[in-house]
């Protein structure tokens, strides 16, 4: 099952890099329109996902912490 | 941390960023529609990129040169818009070399220039040729336009120094803060004080390694559009890579040791170990090696060119609110875990 889920990963990532915004040529132009102030936008995206990720993970930490004190208090 | 510091990174983030995006760019010149020159008139199209040439129609001057002596003025037939116009230029058969460069003043935006290569064909060379030579402004320093700096290639993308290099700034004092605990911990001979401090080091290392990802994948994407290649053999980028590798490596080694002193000791002296390394990587090699990273040789930073004062007002803020986001998130982080430590003692 696991490697199933896996494999379908990597096939979903080959059909991602072979689409068309990922084609050489489709790729450079998409992100030079308007002079490459997208490529600004993709970098600031990915700045925010990072911080916002790491900060899910920070409150999924807190969560289990936040279960086994109570857990801890009801004993 | 304190309430007044957390207010302080909002305001600074939120101009940044808000500047990052919203400040103009300085007047360039993007590219010229002339491929081949001949002896007569030669039309093409000139595209300056946030230029004025429609407003300052008036005052629009096109020219081009030929050798570094000289220059030939060319007649503008239409101005199309304020970043395109249509110029016509008269050429003689003698010339003195088949490199031409591509000018045009205005008075808002001072002279933009055009490096573009272009063919010729049925002109005689002879070095040193002096035409009738027109009478334009090479240099005209009145620009009132403002903005960052236009560079041909990076273009809109400099605003990513708003937003890459503040992630490297953030990890450097985050590890610099790393750096101290992990020598606290050493020196320090109270059990309890030590874990504390030894839990201080790591916290900040994780969140140090959280902006050493975000500036890998940043300056990954800013490289693949401006250096054509999603990772080049850069002192800089390669030096980044290996210090990432070695705080991974720190934190193996602190989770792999069972608790207790020997792990407090292990992992102190990697850390200091890695951050030794890190400076010695990020700082000092790409002073002597040659790299893509601007102001190369000699300053691994921005040299006064490359950054101007219209840079800095943004820069500085950013890097130090992204600073001070990152010891916020430090700051949580580290909570937690001294809670959980708590908790795994009392059990």
């Amino acid at each position: 099952m696991k490697k199933n889920r896996f494999s379908f990963m990597l096939l979903m990532l080959a059909l991602l890099l072979s689409s068309p915004l990922f084609a050489q040529d489709g790729l450079e132009e998409y992100f030079y329109q308007s002079g490459k102030i997208k490529v600004v936008i993709a970098v600031a995206m990915i700045v925010l996902t990072g911080i916002f990720i790491f900060l899910f993970g920070l409150g999924r930490k807190l969560s289990k912490l936040e279960k086994r004190i109570e857990a801890g208090n009801k004993k | 941390m304190k309430l007044w510091l957390k207010i302080v990174c909002v305001i600074l983030l939120f101009y940044s960023a808000l500047f990052a995006f919203w400040h103009p760019m300085a007047p360039g010149g993007l590219s010229v529609s002339a491929t081949e020159f001949h002896p007569g008139r030669n039309d093409f199209f000139l595209v300056g990129y946030s230029t004025h040439f429609l407003s300052e129609k008036d005052n629009l001057q096109v020219f081009v040169s030929n050798d570094s002596t000289t220059i030939f003025c060319a007649d503008v037939v239409d101005v199309i818009s304020d970043a395109k116009v249509m110029v016509s230029l008269f050429l003689p058969d003698t010339i003195s070399s088949t490199r031409f460069g591509f000018f045009a003043n205005t008075k808002a935006d001072g002279t933009i220039i055009i490096d573009a290569p272009v063919g010729n064909s049925g002109f005689t060379v002879v070095p040193g040729f002096q035409p009738d030579e027109c009478k334009y402004k090479v240099a005209n320093e009145d620009a009132t336009s403002f903005g960052f700096p236009f560079q041909p290639v990076i273009m809109e993308s400099i605003r990513n120094l708003m937003w890459h290099v503040p992630m490297w700034f953030t990890m450097f004092a985050l590890m610099i803060m790393s750096f101290y605990f992990s020598l606290r911990s050493l020196s320090i001979d109270a059990d309890e004080q030590k874990v504390r401090f030894d839990l201080k080091a790591s916290s900040s290392a994780v969140v140090g390694l959280l902006f050493c990802t975000l500036g890998l994948i940043t300056g990954s994407i800013w490289a693949r559009f401006t250096w054509g290649a999603w990772w080049t053999n850069d002192p800089q980028l390669n030096g980044s890579m290996v210090v990432f590798i070695v705080y991974i490596g720190y934190f193996i080694l602190r989770d792999s040791t069972p608790d207790g002193d020997k792990r407090i000791r292990l992992a102190g002296i990697f850390n200091i170990f890695a951050f030794v390394l890190m400076v010695v990587l990020l700082m000092v090699m790409p002073r002597f090696t040659e790299g893509l990273h601007p102001g190369k040789s000699g300053n691994p930073a921005f040299s006064k060119y490359d950054l101007d004062s219209s840079l800095r007002t943004v820069f500085y803020p950013a890097c130090a609110g992204f600073i001070l986001l990152g010891y916020w998130i430090y700051d949580l982080y580290f909570r937690i875990k001294k809670i959980q430590l708590h908790e795994e003692e009392q059990i």
